[in-house]
C-alpha cells in the first residue's frame, strides 16, 4: 500500500494533559527528540479539573502528523489527542503590541487602525500607545504590517489556542 | 512508617526479592532501612552494572528488576542501563537519589537533574516529592513497567523525603487516565490479516521480541506450523521460535542468515509479530520485502507505520492476537491455509546454505567456538552476549531453542551488556547454567565486577571472545574505510585470566579446537563464577550487507556446510507453479 503523502501542511494538535509539573517539558522533549517541527504551543486549564488543554502547531506530512499524535498518546500523562479539522476549528491568538507614537496625528491614526481591528488601547503614554488584539494569526499579522510604519517597540503574542466548532469536542 | 521504609515494603509486596545497587549520600536513610530488612540487596561495583543486571533479572524471568544508584554520578552511570532496557522494552524499575527537596535546583553537591535526563530513555518517571506518595507510585511504575510494550521506569527520591515519617496506607488502585494500552486485536483487521494471509502464496513470519514478551512462542509455532510459513526473527525475537525447527530460518537483517534475507525479498507476505522494523533489520527500506504484502502485529500503535508502510496493521498483545488467528484461520479449508509446497522449497534452499562451523584453525574460529560451547551447554542454559563481532556470530550460528534463553542488548547495542546481564539472569534463574558471551574490548569496560560475582558466589560462566580488536569496527574499517584501522587495535593488556584470578575467579585459556568444549563443562560443573578467555581469530569476518543495502547485498564470503563450492544461487519459486 501506498500512502499518499501531503505537501508539509501546518497542522493544530489539540491535547488534555494532566495539569501537574514537568508535562510540557515532557511533550516540547518529544517534539526535539523525535525532530518534529514545532511552530507554537499554548498551556492553559481546561473546564476539567486537574487537566490543562494544550494547543500544538505543528508543520509535516500526514506520516509525521500520524507519528507526532501516537507518540504524543504514549505519554503517561496525555489523557487524549486529537488532530483538529482546520475546517471546522476557530482558531484566536492574543497580542499585544507597543507602538510608539511620535505626534499627535500618528496617535490617532494608530487609534483608529486598532479599532478597524476590533482592537483596544489598554495603556498610552506620551510616547507610546499599547494595543490589545485578538483574532486569527493572521488578522493580527496585518495590524501588525499596517502599525510597523510607525515604529514598534515590544509585540507579545501567546500564540494561537484552538477549539473545534458545534458540539464536537475531544 | 518513613519514607525508606515504603520503599522497601513496597517493593516487597510487588514480589521482589532481590534488588542490584550501589549506596551513596542521599540514600543512607534507604540503606539504613535495607540493613536489616529482608530484602536482598547485591552491591555491584559500579551503578551501570545495577542497570544491567536488573535488566538481566528482567528478560531472563518477566519479572520487573530494581537498581539503585545514588543521586548525581550515581542516577548518570545508571543512564546507560536504563538507556539499553528502553530500547529494547525491558521491564526495569531505576530507583536514583535525589538530593533533599529544599535543595533541587540549587545545583547542591551530587545534585543531577534525573528526571530531565531519563524523560525521553524511559517509558515514564516519577519524583517523590511526599513519602505518602511512595506507596502509589512504586505500584503505578510497576503497572507500566510491565504491561503494554514494557519498558524501564524511573523514581527519583530526594533524601528527606526518605526520612519523611507518614501514616502507610495500602495504595489503592492505581489511577493511570492517560494509560491503557490495548491488548485484544481489532476483530476486522484479524480477519483481513487471515485473508491476505490465506490469499497468499509466500508467506513468511518475521518474529520479534514482542513475541518472546508476550509468552507467545507456542502460538507462534503452531500458527506457522498452520499456514507453512518458515519464521525468521529480529535480533530480539531469537529464541522464540526454536532455531532447530524446520520452520526456523534463523535471524534476518544485516548480519542474518543468508536464507533469511533471500527469503524476505522473496514472500509475498510478510507477517511481522512484536517487531519494530529497525534499520538493523530491515536494510534499505525500499528494497525490504519489495514483493510483500505487510501484517504488522504490534502492542505499541506507534510503532506501526513508523519506518514500513503497512498493509494490514493490529494493535494488540502478541499471543491474543496469534490466538485470534489461529482460530479464524483454523476454520479455513485446508487448501486455503496450505503453502506446503512453498515452505518445501523454502527448506530445500535453507539446507544449501547452513551456514559452516567446523574450523580446525588456530588461532581458532568463533564458529568452531560457538559449535563447541553450543555442544556443551543444555536447552535450559541462558547465554547473554556482549554488542559488536561476538554478538552477531553468536546471532549468526548460536542455535537458540527456548524463549528468554538468548539475552543480547539490540537497539541500544550496549558494550559492556552481557557480563552485568549474565549476573542478574542468574539471580532470577539461579537453576539454570548461565554463560556471557563478551568481546574483549566489552569486558573490560565492566571487568570490576568480577568482585561482585566472586563476593555473591554468582557462578556465571564468562567466554571472552579474544581477539584484542574491536571486531566489529574494525570489520567495518577493512571492509568501507581502506584498511584504515584507526584505534581498533586493544593492544597486548590485560592478561584476563589473571586479571580474573586477582578477583579470585577461576579462570583459564582456550586455544586450540576441543579445548571449549572441555572447559566450558569444567567451568559449569564448577558451579562457581569462571572466566574462559578464548583467543581468537582476529581476521575472520562475519558477511554483512552494508549499512543501507537491501538485504541481498551481502559482503564478505558466506562459508557454507556443504561439499561443492561456489556461490549459492537462489531461484525464486514461479508463482503459477506453486499449486496452493
Amino acid at each position: 500500500m501506498v500512502i499518499k503523502l501531503d505537501e508539509s501542511k501546518t497542522h493544530i494538535i489539540s491535547a488534555l494533559v494532566l495539569n501537574k509539573p514537568g508535562v510540557l517539558q515532557r511533550v516540547a522533549g518529544l517534539f526535539t527528540r523525535r525532530g518534529y517541527n514545532i511552530e507554537n504551543i499554548t498551556v492553559g486549564t481546561s473546564e476539567q479539573e486537574n487537566l490543562a488543554r494544550m494547543t500544538i502547531i505543528a508543520k509535516g506530512d500526514e506520516k509525521v502528523l500520524e507519528q507526532i499524535t501516537k507518540q504524543l498518546n504514549k505519554l503517561i500523562d496525555v489523557i487524549k489527542v486529537r488532530d483538529l479539522d482546520p475546517d471546522i476549528t476557530v482558531k484566536r491568538e492574543l497580542c499585544l503590541i507597543k507602538v510608539h507614537t511620535s505626534t499627535e496625528k500618528n496617535r490617532s491614526e494608530i487609534i483608529q487602525y486598532a479599532n478597524i481591528f476590533r482592537g483596544r488601547i489598554i495603556d498610552v503614554s506620551p510616547e507610546t500607545l499599547t494595543i490589545e488584539i485578538t483574532g486569527s494569526p493572521e488578522k493580527i499579522e496585518a495590524l501588525i504590517d499596517l502599525v510597523r510604519t510607525f515604529g514598534i517597540k515590544e509585540i507579545a503574542r501567546t500564540g494561537p489556542t484552538a477549539i473545534s466548532r458545534g458540539n464536537k469536542t475531544i | 512508617m518513613k519514607g525508606g521504609e515504603a520503599i522497601i515494603k513496597s517493593l516487597m509486596d510487588q514480589g521482589v526479592e532481590t534488588v542490584f545497587g550501589y549506596p551513596g549520600g542521599v540514600l543512607l536513610p534507604l540503606y539504613d532501612v535495607l540493613y536489616d530488612s529482608d530484602l536482598r540487596h547485591i552491591l555491584v561495583r559500579h551503578e551501570q552494572c545495577a542497570a544491567h543486571a536488573a535488566d538481566g533479572f528482567a528478560r531472563a524471568s518477566g519479572k520487573v528488576g530494581v537498581c539503585i544508584g545514588t543521586s548525581g554520578p550515581g542516577a548518570t552511570n545508571l543512564i546507560t542501563g536504563i538507556a539499553t532496557a528502553y530500547m529494547d522494552s525491558s521491564p526495569v524499575l531505576a530507583i536514583a537519589g535525589q538530593v533533599a527537596t529544599g535543595l533541587i535546583g540549587n545545583d547542591a553537591f551530587q545534585e543531577v537533574d534525573t528526571i530531565g535526563i531519563t524523560m525521553p530513555i524511559t517509558k515514564h518517571n516519577y519524583q517523590a516529592m511526599k513519602a505518602d506518595e511512595i506507596p502509589g507510585m512504586i505500584r503505578s511504575a510497576f503497572y507500566i513497567a510491565s504491561t503494554g510494550r514494557n519498558g524501564p521506569v524511573v523514581i527519583d527520591l530526594p533524601k528527606n523525603v526518605q526520612e519523611e515519617e507518614f501514616e502507610y496506607e495500602l495504595a489503592k488502585d492505581i489511577e493511570l487516565p492517560g494509560y491503557k494500552p490495548t491488548m485484544k486485536g481489532h476483530p476486522l483487521q484479524v480477519k483481513k490479516a487471515a485473508k491476505m494471509i490465506m490469499n497468499s502464496k509466500k508467506p513468511v513470519i518475521l518474529a520479534g521480541g514482542g513475541i518472546i514478551l508476550s509468552d507467545a512462542s507456542k502460538e507462534l509455532l503452531r500458527f506457522s506450523n498452520m499456514i507453512h510459513a518458515p519464521v525468521t526473527t529480529s535480533l530480539m525475537g531469537k529464541g522464540s521460535i526454536p532455531e532447530d525447527n524446520l520452520l526456523s530460518l534463523g535471524m534476518l537483517g544485516m548480519h542474518g542468515r543468508k536464507t533469511s534475507n533471500l527469503i524476505i525479498d522473496d514472500c509475498d507476505c510478510l507477517i511481522s509479530i512484536g517487531c519494530r522494523f529497525s534499520d538493523r533489520t530491515t536494510g534499505s527500506l525500499t528494497e525490504f520485502a519489495k514483493n510483500a504484502k505487510i501484517v504488522h502485529i504490534d502492542v505499541d500503535p506507534a510503532e506501526i507505520g513508523k519506518n514500513v508502510d503497512v498493509d494490514v496493521p493490529i494493535v494488540g498483545d502478541a499471543k491474543i492476537i496469534l490466538n485470534d488467528l489461529i482460530n479464524v484461520v483454523g476454520k479455513a479449508k485446508d487448501e486455503n491455509k496450505n503453502h506446503s509446497v512453498w515452505l518445501k522449497h523454502v527448506i530445500d534452499f535453507k539446507n544449501t546454505c547452513m551456514p559452516r562451523l567446523s574450523f580446525d584453525d588456530i588461532p581458532l574460529k568463533p564458529q568452531q567456538v560457538i559449535k563447541e560451547l553450543s555442544e556443551a551447554i543444555d536447552d535450559d542454559t541462558i547465554v547473554t552476549t556482549d554488542v559488536g563481532q561476538n554478538q552477531m556470530w553468536m546471532a549468526h550460528y548460536f542455535t537458540s531453542r527456548n524463549p528468554r534463553k538468548f539475552i543480547s542488548s539490540g537497539g541500544l547495542g550496549t558494550m559492556g551488556f552481557g557480563f552485568p546481564a549474565a549476573m542478574g539472569a542468574k539471580i532470577a534463574m539461579p537453576d539454570n547454567d548461565v554463560v556471557a558471551v563478551c568481546g574483549d574490548g566489552g569486558f573490560l569496560m565492566v571487568c570490576q565486577d568480577l568482585a561482585t560475582v566472586k563476593e555473591y558466589d554468582i557462578p556465571v560462566v564468562i567466554c571472552v571472545l579474544d581477539n584484542r580488536r574491536l571486531g566489529m569496527v574494525s570489520q567495518w574499517q577493512k571492509l568501507f574505510y581502506n584498511k584504515r584501522m584507526s584505534y581498533t587495535d586493544l593492544g597486548q593488556s590485560p592478561d584476563f585470566v589473571k586479571l580474573a584470578e586477582s578477583f579470585g575467579v577461576s579462570a583459564e585459556r582456550v586455544e586450540k579446537p576441543g579445548e571449549m568444549y572441555e572447559t566450558v563443562k569444567k567451568a559449569i560443573r564448577s558451579d562457581e563464577p569462571y572466566l574462559i578467555d578464548v583467543v581468537i581469530d582476529p581476521d575472520e569476518i562475519l558477511p554483512m550487507v552494508p549499512a543501507g543495502c537491501g538485504l541481498t547485498e551481502i559482503v564478505g564470503e558466506y562459508k557454507v556446510e556443504r561439499e561443492t563450492p561456489g556461490e549459492i544461487l537462489y531461484k525464486p519459486i514461479g508463482t503459477d507453479k506453486s499449486g496452493d
